[in-house]
């Protein structure tokens, strides 16, 4: 994985100074509260309901042990002794005081991690499939361009007051588990006839009050010129978006009232003045890059066969485990989702285990995902069993991937100050009315999504299942909504009928899926029910 | 304005700015000001005449007037470019970036202060109007 230089962490160094000095000026009285905001959320740095909230970032998901464990040791010695991995692949720290957080984030910059824009009006951390450079169905690692555009989208001097805060996300890959329609800017790295590399680029996707579907406005970027387009659009967006009402300020507002052509034409304007000004930076940048995301050291004559005698080891393996592009290799998940628990959360101690695992069986790699889990690149199918035990001794060997209790939830109104509703009772409500693990995996690939509110930071348009907090004359209810999806086969879930209590959004929850296993054709999933047979049926199991 | 930023040697601009419709109207006009929702390409065509492009920032947040700045660099205006308004003083960096060389805020920025922000930074990722030099071209020459 890509290892800072001299001028990388010259650049973090001085974030971590700067802060630490426009920290001190806020205790000092110099800076009001207002004037700071914008300023520590250039750091990821929140005002929440009980304390300060650190977001920090986890460039396109990738970490090695060692960050992992400065990760825990922050969590021990600035928090309660735990971290909560988020939908953007990063993680946050829920009770942070303002007088320590420079001093986490020269902690951080020891181990070549920052919270640089990962929150405020700024291109936020770029966010990719979790399983890059390990699947074999991708053409290539997209992590070296999301690397290049790490740094060059980092302080960009014209795009830093936005008119909202702007994510991307790459893939390389046929399956899209990155999520890429649902981001302002969605990348797939393709290769055209003449073998040369580029980009698909969707753009004008988002959730929030307003959810759209990036539409493709290139079907083949030279990948090259990535940079120089990227600013095309950013630029088109800063000059015309509205600036007046805060909820109509995402690209995707823009995208939709221009329409994808009018957008695309003025983007493409823009584009050939980038490019005849020669921004990108040269294929020699990629290459040093690219370097530092080489393959790693891949034994050869590995046996495939695995010892399934173990049934709990066996039924792990089925669920958690995922092909490997390299013979007697296989990717093993990590479930954070224990039944009853917080989706996400992990204590210090249960990051240290993952770390030593990494270190000694994924070649020094993790990955977070964007369903709040986490991943071990690179196991040598040999030493599943071993990986398996030592996660099953830290309570990390759930077997649940996509299944109904894999639950994405924001924070909620436990932590967040946005918050209508609170998501991780709900979750934790719903993992456990479905604890049973025959249950779950009669019901098969399942994506529920909660949102605390509107903003949709759980993701609930795109689930299979989402759940939408709201606020109704000062009582939680829960909208539930069905047909979402966030991978290759994207569409936005639609809103059922009237909204539920707590319990009674879990018992809806029960109705669709029993209704799903009386209508559904053997072997169908349950979005795929809901896409042949229409809302009506589960309707009426919901509300007759 | 006694308390403005200023890092030009030459003779500041001694007419004030006017608006862009106003400017358009004046065939002898050298001073403009751009407000946040101006399009400053409108500016492009009479740019040999121009001596002062004064670009307003309403909110701090609102960040049009930095692409109105590179815009008019990128066409190669070299006549001074001011912020006004709610300029802050950790903006800066960025706004001398895309190409500002004079700033009036309205809160006084000291040049302490300024002096402090523009050298937070030893080296920069990316190319912009000023001669800045990107670290990928330090890594290759």
């Amino acid at each position: 994985m890509y290892r800072y230089d001299q001028y990388d962490q010259a650049i973090v160094d001085a974030r971590v100074e700067e802060f630490r000095d426009q920290t001190a000026r806020r205790i000092a009285g110099e800076l009001t509260e207002d004037q700071f905001k914008p300023l520590r959320l250039k750091n990821g740095l929140y005002l929440q309901l009980h304390a300060y909230m650190l977001r920090v970032a986890i460039p396109y998901g990738t970490l090695d042990s060692r960050q992992m464990r400065m990760l825990a040791e922050i969590a021990r010695k600035y928090d309660r002794g735990y971290g909560h991995f988020t939908t953007r692949q990063n993680i946050q720290y829920n009770w942070i005081k303002l007088e320590q957080a420079p001093d986490i984030l020269a902690d951080l910059a020891t181990v070549e991690m920052h919270a640089i824009q990962t929150s405020g009006e700024s291109v936020r951390n770029i966010s990719a499939d979790q399983y890059a450079g390990a699947t074999a169905d991708e053409i290539a690692d997209p992590r070296p361009w999301a690397e290049l555009l790490r740094q060059v989208t980092t302080f960009m001097p014209e795009f830093s007051y936005l008119p909202r805060k702007f994510k991307f996300a790459i893939t390389a890959a046929d399956s899209d588990r990155a999520a890429i329609r649902w981001h302002d800017c969605g990348l797939r790295l393709v290769r055209n006839e003449a073998g040369e590399d580029g980009f698909e680029v969707y753009a004008g996707g988002g959730m929030g009050r307003t959810p759209m579907i990036a539409p493709l406005i290139r079907s083949f970027l030279p990948a090259d010129q990535l940079f120089g387009y990227v600013q095309a659009i950013l630029r088109v967006w800063n000059r015309h978006a509205r600036r007046d009402n805060i909820h109509k300020q995402r690209m995707k507002i823009l995208v939709h009232e221009l329409g994808a052509e009018e957008f695309t034409r003025q983007v493409e304007e823009e584009f050939a003045g980038f490019e005849a000004r020669d921004v990108d930076p040269p294929r020699a940048e990629y290459d040093r890059i690219a370097a530092y995301f080489a393959p790693p050291p891949f034994e050869t004559g590995l046996p495939d066969e695995i010892d399934r005698s173990d049934p709990d080891f066996a039924l792990w393996l089925d669920r958690q485990v995922a092909p490997h592009k390299a013979p007697g290799y296989a990717i093993a998940n990590i479930s954070l989702k224990p039944v009853g628990g917080i989706p996400g959360d992990i204590s210090a101690e249960q990051m240290e285990v993952v770390a030593d695992l990494a270190e000694r069986y994924s070649f020094d790699e993790l990955r977070a995902t964007h369903a709040q889990n986490l991943v071990l690149p690179h196991v040598r199918k040999a030493d599943l069993y071993a990986v398996w035990q030592a996660l099953d001794a830290a309570g990390l060997a759930d077997v649940n991937l996509d299944l109904v209790s894999d639950i994405i939830a924001c924070p909620g109104l436990d932590y967040c100050s946005l918050a209508n509703a609170r998501s991780i009772p709900l979750a934790q409500k719903i993992s456990t009315r479905f604890a049973d693990i025959d249950r779950q995996r009669d019901l098969g690939e399942l994506k529920i999504k909660i949102s605390g509110c509107i903003n949709a930071c759980g993701h609930h348009h795109a689930g299979h299942i989402g759940i939408l907090g709201v606020d109704r004359k000062g009582t939680e209810n829960y909208q539930l909504l069905l047909g979402g999806s966030g991978a290759e086969d994207v569409s936005a879930a639609k809103i059922t009928g009237p909204g539920f209590d707590e319990d009674g959004v879990v018992d809806a929850i029960e109705k669709t899926l029993d209704a799903y296993v009386r209508l559904r054709d053997p072997g169908e999933r349950f979005l795929d029910t809901y896409r042949r047979i229409g809302v009506e049926p589960f309707k009426e199991a919901i509300y007759g | 304005m006694a308390d403005a930023l200023r890092y030009r040697t030459d003779a500041p601009a001694d007419e004030p700015a006017v608006t862009l419709d106003a400017f358009l109207d004046q065939a002898d006009a050298a001073s403009v000001r751009i407000e946040a929702g101006d399009d400053v390409r409108h500016l492009l065509p009479h740019l040999a005449r121009v001596k002062l492009v004064e670009i307003d920032f309403p909110r701090f947040r609102d960040g049009r007037g930095y692409s109105s700045a590179r815009i008019l660099r990128e066409a190669g205006y070299t006549g001074e470019i001011k912020a006004t308004g709610d300029v802050l003083v950790d903006q800066l960096l960025f706004m001398r970036r895309c190409g500002f060389d004079s700033f009036a805020p309205e809160a006084p920025i000291t040049p302490a202060a300024a002096e402090r922000a523009l050298s937070a930074y030893p080296y920069v990722y990316q190319h912009a109007a000023d001669d800045a030099v990107p670290v990928w071209k330090l890594r290759h020459g």
